[in-house]
């Protein structure tokens, strides 16, 4: 196909960054982080399956400074993907989509993946007996 | 006036011909994926650090065996249908998009085997 020698829609940088937009594609970038994360929960399991020696590798990873970095930041990706997730949903039943309610559920959205992330590290802590 | 033909309205399968059935799937795994993950989430954050022993455990209980099993299943099958958009939306030439596609589904199917095997190694005593 020849390339048509059109005037093109204005491009991404053209716009003001709008909340909306950024979570958006925010879920989506989560989203394929969370996949990639996958692959680390099945290496997980068949370490587990494999025996001792196997587990005992993979925990000293993510046990490591850097091994945490990762698991916080997919915790994150989690339940931000999980929060905006159900706000898809609202969606798909026809609710929520005033411009006001918009921003307030995103707002809401990424207070309550950064909670949860919180709860569960201080969770998770605890219950490694660090307090 | 609607331009559609009276056939093409019944059967239901728009222009792309699937229907709406990429659409379900992945809205019924992500309704399925939230009280899945939310267990994960839990059961991992209650047992953080945990050795082998407190593992294989973990996962003979028939309890976790089972929703550890149904989560891959729903997962791997919510990640690929996902991943099939994002290629599709970003990948524009054709036979490289084609076999993206496929790869993504062939290492989910892959992946989610490994899991479930490994689960039900560790479940039966392996």
């Amino acid at each position: 196909m020849a390339a048509p020698n059109r005037p093109l829609s204005p491009h991404l940088q053209i716009y003001k960054p709008q909340l909306t937009s950024l979570l958006s594609i925010c879920h989506r970038m989560t989203g394929v982080w969370l996949a990639v994360g996958a692959l680390l929960l099945v290496g997980w399991l068949v370490a587990a399956a494999s025996g001792p020696e196997s587990f005992a590798k993979y925990q000293d990873f993510h046990g490591s400074w850097f091994g945490r970095l990762l698991l916080l930041g997919w915790t994150f990706c989690l339940f931000y993907h999980l929060c905006n997730g159900v706000r898809h949903l609202f969606w798909d039943v026809g609710i929520g989509f005033e411009m006001t309610t918009l921003n307030r559920s995103g707002i809401l959205v990424v207070l309550g993946s950064g909670a949860l992330t919180l709860i569960a590290w201080i969770w998770g802590y605890s219950s490694m007996g660090a307090f | 006036m609607s331009l559609r033909t009276p056939l093409g309205r019944v059967r239901g399968l728009g222009s792309a011909k699937d229907g709406v059935a990429h659409w379900w799937a992945q809205r019924i795994t992500a309704v399925a994926l939230l009280p899945l993950l939310l267990w994960f989430a839990a059961a991992l954050a209650a047992s953080a650090g945990m050795d082998h022993a407190a593992a294989k455990e973990w996962l003979s209980n028939p309890v976790s065996a089972i929703l550890m099993i149904l989560l891959i299943a729903a997962g791997f099958h919510h990640a690929q249908l996902g991943l099939q958009v994002v290629i599709e939306d970003y990948v524009h030439t054709e036979w490289l998009k084609i076999t993206s596609i496929m790869a993504v589904k062939l290492a989910a199917v892959a992946l989610a085997v490994a899991g479930v095997f490994s689960v039900l190694k560790i479940a039966f005593g392996g």
